[in-house]
């Protein structure tokens, strides 16, 4: 079975020839940053990585909501859903994420109903549909999903739906980059955005930090000619001694992005501090429901201050997180911490960098 | 979790107030939401996440990266 818009971009022949040109136009070594999981794992999958020439270092990216999503919010998401009352849910990859103690899935297996929903509307549904239990929905995710979950908040509240709510871990890209760029330590030369992100969100915001820290940003797709397009074009600016914000995914994304679900983000959210797994609190990094939806905030429904979260000691996910430590180095990895017993989150998510590696290595 | 889907719009339809759609993903329909896309019509392809259209491809965009992509393969058959 053909896919329009996904076969195209896997034609060996192109990747060759895309290969090619890499080769020829880099003279200099240089750090390359994919701010999206997903894009990491495109790269492992397809062995891209492997056949990209020497001078070039990719480094992984933030962007994997399960993986930065604060132990705190995941402890809170544990406790709720070990109440009788409740039904949780949630996207699959969060099941498997260690919180301090236990997981979700752990939770399921003692008899706490815990589900997978595809969208968020699902959710809602299930709340109007069992109008004697509450159901909490965890929102994470980035730009990418914070529509799906607006519409999600704002459709329980328009139909008076009140044993519904969310404990909100909305992230967004913009500040994570300028916390990896202020860093002392920072590596990183250039970026290939996060194109689903940006079909949400343009690329307006990535224009002043092109700009501020002299470093390319290419909204990028992802397929295998995608990402090497998107690599050519960073390497090319590189060399060049350019900064610009260029899009190499025009067919889903346009500067000003989807401006209906901005919209929503708007309405349901507002920007607030928020804690990432592993790296720390990034300034107005996150979106957290209105105050006006104040009743659909699960973490306010509920009591569930008074928890002790505690990291495992050997877990280094917050520097792999930053592009400062790579997965390989980790001394627990594939021994202590596997995809069937992680001890962090990248471990566990189809984005996270560690399970990547352990999958494709 | 950003993973988004690119699939093919075969039916629009209001459910629950809001404007839903049948989407063909090479062969497999889901119900989608299309609140984010008011001007989607059928045979657009749309790209999917989380049960909503986030973007709807250009189709214009999508065949001149293809084409130059080739063009380009074929420039460099020809010279070498």
């Amino acid at each position: 079975m053909t896919m329009k818009y996904l076969d195209e971009y896997r034609d060996p022949t192109q990747v060759k020839l895309l290969l090619q040109k890499i080769k020829e136009s880099v003279n200099q070594p240089w750090v390359i940053m994919e701010i999206c999981g997903g894009q990491t794992h495109s790269f492992l999958r397809h062995g891209l990585n492997a056949l990209l020439p020497p001078q070039i270092e990719l480094v992984h990216g933030p962007g994997c909501p399960v993986c930065v999503t604060p132990l705190e919010q995941i402890d809170k998401a544990i406790a709720i859903a070990s109440r009788p009352e409740v039904i949780f849910t949630s996207y699959g990859d969060m099941l498997r994420v260690p919180g301090s103690s236990t997981d979700l899935f752990s939770v399921r297996a003692k008899g706490g109903d815990v589900r997978v929903v595809y969208s968020p509307l699902e959710a809602v549904q299930l709340a109007d549909a069992h109008p004697d239990k509450e159901v909490v929905f965890f929102a994470i995710g980035f730009e990418t999903t914070a529509p799906a979950n607006a519409m999600a908040v704002l459709l329980a509240q328009r139909k008076g739906i009140r044993n519904f709510s969310m404990i909100t871990a909305q992230v967004r890209v913009p500040p994570a980059m300028e916390a990896i760029l202020q860093a002392a330590s920072c590596r990183v030369q250039g970026f290939l955005a996060a194109g689903h992100v940006c079909a949400v969100m343009g690329f307006h915001e990535y224009l002043p930090l092109a700009e501020k820290y002299q470093v390319p940003i290419v909204v990028t797709g992802f397929e295998p000619i995608d990402l090497l397009q998107g690599l050519y074009a960073t390497i090319r600016q590189l060399e060049a001694g350019h900064a610009q914000v260029e899009n190499q995914y025009q067919r889903a994304v346009n500067q000003q992005g989807n401006t209906a679900a901005q919209q929503s983000i708007q309405q349901a959210f507002q920007p607030v501090d928020r804690k990432w797994r592993g790296i720390g609190t990034i300034t107005k990094s996150g979106w957290g429901l209105r105050p006006e939806l104040a009743a659909l905030d699960a973490e306010l429904k509920f009591e569930v201050q008074d928890l002790l979260s505690q990291e495992s000691p050997l877990c280094i996910a917050g520097e792999i997180l930053q592009g400062l430590k790579k997965t390989v180095e980790c001394p627990a990895f594939g021994k202590k911490c596997t995809p069937q017993n992680p001890l962090g989150a990248p471990m566990v998510s189809s984005e996270g960098a560690c399970a990547a590696y352990y999958r494709y290595h | 979790m950003c993973l988004a889907i690119p699939g093919k719009i075969t039916e629009i339809y209001q459910k629950n107030a809001l404007q839903m759609a049948k989407i063909d993903f090479g062969g497999v329909a889901k119900e989608i939401c299309l609140e984010f896309v008011p001007e989607a019509k059928l045979g657009d392809y749309a790209l999917v996440h989380a049960g909503f259209v986030i973007s709807l491809m250009n189709e214009t965009e999508a065949e001149e990266s293809i084409q130059l992509i080739q063009e380009v393969s074929r420039f460099d058959n020809e010279v070498s």
